[in-house]
């Protein structure tokens, strides 16, 4: 029966000294220690957020270097082709203008040919006349005096200047 | 309108404290009648006659019990104790002196003595005077007993440690806990997240908590306290009836308050049950009434039982060692490595239920408490 027979002054100090506990600790320990953990809790779960936003935003950015880098390779592309065609026009430009060129001093060249040899012909043609009136002047110095002889010469002379 | 409700709970609480003693109308008398000379002389003369005799029964009983002073050991004949303050009121006076007041050859000081026998045993008694007739007035006994003296202790254990603990949280803010704020934390978390939130709800649970910290490390360090079985622990505190009763009021004084409309409709005019059960004899009220108290003297009734029990069982075995040791010294040896192993696996398993017993006590208040405050939209599955 003393075993279930709570005696007053044990309830009398158990519901003091528990309520005393209760006390203080809900004022000093438990109060301060639900505010300290709620607020790491926080703390944390910011923490957490903002580092899941940094690698959305690095992913952003990493999004946006790619397609900058993509960019920029695209327009050296089409930097690189435009340049090859202006040098294939710069060339084939030069090769026309070369042509030309070449074809203008083949021609004046022929030409200034063309008259050097005429020059050359009537030069030619020239000495031949003068040649053949000292040829002529000579034959009739020595030859004159024989018509028959003259004529013969003449004939022969004559025969042997081959024009070409 | 809320001051009604108020009042109402408070006779309500009331009734629940008279019922009480209702249940136990002996404890009071006893403390009375019992003291008489004769009886007295009686219980001594069969002391002495026995005092060699191991009497397993008394030993665990005593162990047990509130006592008025700290049994350490008995060195041959003597006991080494500690005194501790002995209180009362006695016929409108105050009484205080240390307990050892009463080692004395007639065991008694200034006209009272500690009952040795019957159903007041262990309690402050006043011998017959030379007044005339009638019962003596009754002894209000306020002494710090073993098991006050244990509650005390650990009362400044828990404040210390938690203290402690809490000055930890101030100055190492937002940092990972470190030491004792490490070992607590866990149990801490615990009973705030499995135990508070999960069984009040993520709303109203935060004005709980400091009540469940509270009961649960009150409940697990008395418990782990008086596991130790040297000086300051030892003492049965949780497997005394008193105690628990006094946490078991508390959580059925705080479930009423926070009972809300929905509660107290539930009681009055259950629903789901036929009307025949509640017109025109209230049956279920009355079973939902009964309900209420029952739960808090449940929880009460399981705590004190279960460390009670644990006590007792690691003192048989202890006891095995000297009852065996009565009838041949070597048989006690014998029995005394067997008694040992089980002793070791009891005192592992009394930890085990230290802790079960401090979360069941918590959870069930929780639950309590949250089906008290729980919404009609919660409530209703």
């Amino acid at each position: 029966m003393e075993l279930v027979s709570p005696g007053i002054g044990l309830i009398f100090w158990m519901t003091l000294a528990f309520l005393a506990v209760l006390f203080i600790l809900g004022k000093y320990a438990w109060k301060p220690i639900m505010k300290a953990l709620k607020e790491r809790e926080m703390s944390i779960s910011d923490a957490l957020n903002a580092a899941e936003l940094a690698k959305e935003e690095m992913k952003m950015l990493q999004f946006s270097n790619e397609k900058l880098m993509k960019e920029a390779r695209n327009e050296r592309d089409i930097l690189l082709a435009e340049t090859r065609k202006i040098k294939d026009s710069i060339l084939e430009e030069a090769r026309l203008k070369a042509n030309e060129e070449a074809n203008r001093i083949i021609n004046s060249a022929k030409e200034s040919i063309h008259f050097e040899k005429m020059a050359a012909m009537t030069e030619l043609k020239n000495q031949l006349a003068d040649l053949s009136l000292e040829i002529a002047k000579k034959i009739l110095q020595k030859e004159l005096s024989d018509p028959q002889k003259q004529e013969t010469y003449v004939k022969e002379l004559l025969a042997d200047v081959k024009f070409n | 309108m809320h001051g009604r409700r108020n009042l109402v709970k408070y006779l309500f609480i009331a009734f629940f404290f008279l019922s009480y003693q209702l249940v136990f109308p002996k404890v009071q008398e006893g403390t009375n009648l019992i003291p008489t000379d004769t009886a007295n002389e009686k219980q001594r003369e069969n002391k002495t006659a026995g005092s060699s005799k191991f009497d397993a029964g008394k030993m665990i009983l005593e162990h047990v019990t509130d006592t008025h002073d700290w049994h350490i050991f008995t060195l041959g004949t003597t006991n080494i104790t500690i005194p501790l303050p002995v209180i009362f009121i006695y016929d409108g006076q105050i009484y205080s002196f240390w307990s050892s007041k009463f080692h004395n050859s007639s065991h008694a000081y200034k006209g009272f003595s500690i009952a040795e026998e019957g159903p007041g045993k262990g309690k402050i008694v006043k011998l017959k005077t030379d007044k005339m007739g009638g019962t003596n007035p009754a002894v209000y006994d306020f002494s710090i007993t073993k098991t006050v003296f244990a509650i005390l202790f650990s009362s400044i254990v828990l404040i210390i440690i938690f203290m402690t603990v809490a000055n930890a949280y101030r100055s190492n803010k937002g940092q990972a806990p470190k030491g004792l704020q490490n070992a607590m934390e866990p149990l801490i978390l615990f009973v705030r997240d499995d135990v508070a939130k999960s069984s009040i709800g993520e709303k109203r649970y935060e004005k709980y908590v400091p009540y469940l910290l509270t009961i649960f490390f009150f409940i697990l360090f008395n418990n782990l306290i008086g596991i130790i079985p040297i000086f300051p622990g030892g003492a049965n505190v949780t497997g005394n009836i008193a105690v628990t009763g006094v946490m078991a009021a508390c959580t059925l004084i705080i479930t009423t308050f926070s009972g809300n409309r929905h509660y107290w409709v539930d009681i009055i005019n259950t629903p789901g049950v036929p009307w025949w059960l509640k017109i025109p004899v209230p049956l279920m009220p009355v079973v939902e009434l009964l309900s209420v108290l029952t739960k808090p003297f449940v929880l009460m009734i399981r705590l004190f039982a279960n460390m009670l029990a644990g006590h007792i069982v690691v003192l048989s075995f202890i006891s095995i060692i000297f009852i065996f040791g009565a009838m041949a010294a070597s048989l006690g040896y014998g029995v005394s490595i067997v008694s040992l192993l089980f002793m070791v696996f009891m005192d592992l398993l009394e930890v085990l239920i230290a802790l079960i017993q401090a979360y069941v006590f918590t959870l069930l208040s929780a639950l309590y408490f949250g089906l008290a405050s729980a919404e009609p939209e919660h409530h209703k599955q």
